[in-house]
């Protein structure tokens, strides 16, 4: 009751209320930390959850954020992947401002294609962010001189971070870096979509045609946000590159782009935390079906995705958080 | 520094790991079972299968145990996790497999790193073996059986050609060491096309061809549902032998792609290294196994590969007498030679690459069956772009 | 020169026409009832193993598996329908794609289970191999026989909604859903057999593309992108839309391909982002 008083009294202690860290959050990344004490043989896959789960958030920015479903996000997880290899085959091979350098490049080509992203909707959308996907894919391919083409990049080669922390075959170094990049990454985007900006942006998603009427610049808006995604992308793929030191055309691929939006999907959109528990979950199923049964593993996933609809039609959190009773 | 600890830690983990199951060899196979290329993982396995099958899964006084990984793809940050995982949590001694050569780079890495052997069933760009001192492999590489064929296509009496081949890594390696070959005997490439990697419709393209009227025509694509396709695009606009030659690696003309193309793939020339109708009887035993055991489907390039690459594991472990080390397993292996299904082979000691018999094979009818008949052998073939610059 | 622009032109009608059989049906469904079924791929390739399996198994001919993959992808879809997809007309197109991407897993799981990951070959009756050559130029048989089916069913499909009592039922449980019902009309039912008629045209269509393209438990999933880049150019819910889209996409695609190849690998998506972007609704879109 005192919050929606406050809320219609003062906009700012209301965003500011709902930027506080909820004990699940915090329970979240203590959990996070688990697996380097029971799971230690398990941390390469947690490594790449991680990356996935990063990607996840970026996407849940566009897609559940600002409404622009969007399968062609590969994209910019693949420019930023190649970006990353790319630099240290030039001979810099220092992690953390190869991150930097794959995030700008991925949030510049994300700026560049902004300007056709925000002239469509609906179907058309969808289906022009798929096609700039095939098209950076098909560029990719025939650009083999550089990248390398469809045997994938070679000879990239990753310093130890900070000069010391070398990445080994058990994961600790590619585990212990890729989460503290997502922790880094869920804490800027819970500052976007906590501010101004991003509640001008949920306007967007639920009533375009409203957002110019209050004086806001929708269009500018997503430009902004769809950066802001690509970059994160990016920085994904470069952790990516930098964990497993291959880049292959694969990380640009239609089926990536795909199979990150299902993922979100499944985990609930729009709530940052739901590309996150997706991740989880399906790399975990995935992994573990595909253990058991490596040649019809997918039969099982398939029908995992089914059931989580019918059961819950709002994604594995918002079905949790319908249960708890609590309001998303 | 601290990568030499973590290894000797997961190499502690291994031993130990090792100490209550002393009685067992663990391989570690990385495939796509699942997703574009499940076709090429699920043969391999088959003719992993198939070998242990008949040479049972006791070696050296050691059990074999295989454990299989889906990569679901050309995914090498996958297959090096895998690899990873094979050997810190599974504790695997050899890794295996390998289909799809961004997948073999990807793990090589792993191989150098925890000192396993690493067998490669397929993966056929050059430069796979040249990544870690720990691979060996057993299938083939596409210069090796198109470098030859060039020669052999200008020795037939072809001068001029055009290529066709796929877009991507491999189509161009073919292209270029089958045109290296050609030109150098004395030949001349009068065009070149680019086709789309996942082409459903060629019919452009073939056009193009016949535009150009050349002697012969060389494509390289993937296996799959685009060697009928082509086939039948080449038909259809006229471009058949004896007219217009057609040369190509044996992925072209594959039982499949055969059924389906009917009598328009009669005369197509193709080079391969393994040869399903080659009447030797350890051939005719091996693809008469591999029938049964698999519904009537026929072994390929993939199948022999896996078939090979157990047998060479075999082999190397009865040498070492059971010591699963992988530089035993890799010494062992240089310079192994045997008698395959696919005719003679063996493992170059100085590139750890398969040497073996080129066959160059043209399309007829035998007993109202259309088979791939033998009409020229090449002996001891190497791999000519190792030790050669790029 | 100009033969060879007959022929270019000839070769992309035929496999723009193999597009427009595969895609027509999710158009119809997507715009009419605005359900996104992903799994409509999933059901060309039913199409397709049932037309295997009758001319395999039954040894029934060619011509005679095509029905067979029409009815039996209907029959099948039909249920689904039924039992599953009618719970999320009203649910959100995000769920509805997560249920159909997973149904497309299944579907592609199984199918590998039950044949095998490699090709399956057919073989055509002689009268529909080879080509007839006119002036110099030869054409194929098989594609002039798609092309014949196509049109066909075009006009099979139009004659059907603009002259038909059923066709009429369908425009206006459509238009108004609610108005509809009040007059009687039994809108479930009627959902139900456009469905039907979707995804059997997809099974026809999966059953038509083996000797073109081949069937594997890919299909599904790898065809899926063609059908949408057909549906979303052509415009939701229009059929002369989706016949117009896949003409233009087969014809330019070749052609591209012919005139210009070092960017064939680029042409059908640089069509698609072009095309969109002047005309987000489609060509024939109303929206």
């Amino acid at each position: 009751m005192t919050t929606v008083s406050q809320a219609a009294t003062d906009p700012h202690s209301w965003l500011r209320g709902q930027s506080r860290w909820s004990y699940f959050e915090i329970a979240f990344w203590v959990i996070a930390l688990l697996p380097f004490y029971f799971f230690p043989t398990y941390l390469t896959l947690a490594s790449q959850i991680a990356i996935t789960a990063l990607f996840a958030i970026s996407v849940d920015l566009v897609l559940g954020y600002a409404g622009i479903i969007t399968l062609g996000h590969a994209m910019f997880f693949g420019l930023g992947a190649y970006a990353a290899g790319l630099i240290t085959k030039a001979g810099w091979g220092e992690p953390l401002t190869g991150l930097v350098f794959a995030g700008a490049f991925a949030a510049l080509i994300g700026f560049l294609t902004s300007f056709i992203i925000v002239r469509v909707r609906h179907l058309a959308l969808i289906m022009i962010t798929l096609g700039l996907g095939f098209l950076t894919l098909e560029l990719a391919n025939a650009m083999s001189w550089l990248t390398g083409g469809a045997d994938g990049l070679r000879g990239v080669d990753v310093w130890p971070i900070f000069g010391w922390f070398e990445f080994d075959l058990w994961g600790y170094t590619a585990y212990s870096y890729s989460l503290i990049v997502l922790f880094l990454g869920v804490v800027a985007a819970r500052r976007i979509v906590h501010s101004a900006f991003g509640l001008s942006l949920r306007g967007v998603r639920e009533n375009l045609t409203r957002m110019p009427a209050i004086g806001s610049p929708y269009r500018f808006h997503l430009q902004k946000i769809y950066t802001i995604s690509a970059a994160l992308a990016g920085v994904a793929g470069a952790l990516l590159t930098q964990t497993t030191e291959t880049v292959s055309l694969e990380t640009l691929s239609f089926q990536r782009s795909a199979d990150i939006v299902v993922m979100l999907i499944l985990g609930g959109t729009g709530r940052l935390y739901g590309g996150i528990i997706g991740a989880i979950i399906f790399m975990v199923a995935r992994d573990q079906l595909s253990g058991m049964n490596p040649q019809y593993w997918y039969f099982w996933i398939g029908l995992l995705l089914m059931a989580v609809i019918l059961v819950m039609p709002n994604g594995i959190l918002g079905g949790l958080s319908r249960l708890a009773g609590r309001r998303s | 520094m601290v990568k030499k600890i973590v290894v000797a830690l997961a190499m502690g983990f291994g031993l130990a790991g090792g100490a209550n199951a002393q009685e067992t060899v663990k391989i570690g196979v990385i495939v796509p079972y699942s997703g574009p290329f499940a076709d090429a993982g699920n043969q391999l396995d088959a003719g992993i299968e198939l070998y242990i099958q008949q040479h049972g899964d006791e070696v050296a006084g050691k059990k074999i145990e295989i454990i299989r990984k889906d990569t679901g793809g050309p995914s090498p940050d996958v297959a090096k996790r895998l690899a990873q995982e094979l050997v810190v949590r599974d504790g695997v001694d050899i890794l295996a497999g390998f289909a799809l050569t961004p997948e073999a780079l990807g793990a090589a890495d792993v191989a150098t790193q925890a000192e396993k052997l690493m067998v490669v069933m397929n993966a056929a760009t050059s430069v796979v073996t040249e990544m870690s001192p720990y691979i060996v492999r057993t299938s083939v590489t596409i210069p090796q059986v198109n470098y030859p064929f060039g020669k052999w296509a200008y020795e037939s009496g072809v001068t001029q050609a055009y290529t066709l081949v796929a877009d991507y890594g491999p189509g161009h390696d073919a292209e270029q060491s089958f045109a290296r070959g050609f030109t150098e005997a004395g030949g001349e490439i009068i065009g070149a096309d680019n086709t789309p990697v996942a082409n459903p419709d060629f019919s452009a393209y073939v056009q193009r061809v016949r535009g150009a009227d050349p002697e012969a025509v060389y494509i390289f694509i993937p296996g799959g549902a685009q060697p009928a396709a082509i086939g039948k695009a080449l038909a259809e606009r006229g471009l058949t032998p004896p007219d217009t030659k057609i040369f190509g690696q044996g992925e072209l003309t594959h039982p499949e792609a055969l059924e389906s193309m009917g009598e328009n793939a009669l005369g197509i020339i193709t080079t391969f290294h393994y040869t399903l109708e080659r009447d030797d009887p350890l051939n005719n035993e091996f693809v008469e196994a591999y029938r049964e055991a698999n519904d009537g489907r026929s072994p390929d390039l993939f199948s022999i590969g896996g078939y090979d690459g157990m047998h060479l594991i075999y082999e190397a472990l009865k040498e070492t007498e059971g010591d699963t080390s992988g530089d035993a397993l890799v010494e062992a292996a240089k310079g192994m030679s045997w008698d395959s299904p696919r005719g003679p082979m063996s493992i170059d000691p100085e590139t750890r690459d398969v040497v073996q018999t080129v066959y160059i094979r043209e399309v007829q009818e035998v007993d109202g069956v259309l088979q791939n008949v033998i009409i020229d052998e090449i002996p001891n073939v190497k791999d000519p772009l190792h030790g050669a610059d790029e | 020169m100009v033969g060879n622009l007959v022929i270019v032109i000839f070769d992309g009608l035929a496999f723009g026409m193999l597009l427009f059989v595969l895609s027509v049906g999710l158009s119809v469904t997507l715009g009419l009832m605005n359900f996104v079924n992903l799994a409509h791929g999933a059901f060309a390739m039913l199409g397709g193993y049932l037309a295997i399996v009758a001319m395999r198994q039954l040894g029934l001919p060619f011509l005679a598996a095509l029905p067979v993959a029409f009815l039996g992808a209907a029959l099948i879809s039909v249920l689904f329908e039924r039992a599953l997809f009618r719970r999320l007309y009203r649910a959100d197109a995000l769920n509805q794609v997560l249920f159909t991407i997973g149904l497309v897993f299944v579907a592609a799981a199984s199918a590998a289970y039950l044949f095998g990951t490699g090709q399956q070959p057919i073989q055509l009756p002689g009268y529909l191999q080879g080509v007839v050559e006119i002036g110099g130029m030869r054409f194929g048989v098989y594609r002039m026989f798609l092309i014949v089916v196509a049109l066909a069913i075009t006009v099979l499909l139009v004659l059907g909604l603009d002259y038909t009592r059923f066709g009429a039922q369908v425009r206006a449980s459509v238009d108004n859903q609610r108005a509809a019902q009040g007059l009687g009309l039994n809108v479930d039912t009627i959902f139900a057999v456009t469905f039907a008629v979707g995804s059997g045209l997809a099974g026809l269509g999966g059953a038509l593309a083996i000797e073109m393209v081949g069937l594997d438990p890919s299909f599904g999933f790898h065809y899926l992108v063609y059908v949408l880049i057909v549906v979303s150019v052509g415009g939701l819910g229009s059929i002369a839309g989706s016949f117009v889209a896949a003409v233009v996409l087969g014809v330019c695609d070749v052609a591209g391909k012919y005139f210009v190849p070092e960017i064939g690998s680029f042409l059908i998506y640089l069509l698609l982002v072009g095309i969109l972007f002047v005309r987000p609704q489609g060509l024939f879109g109303k929206r």
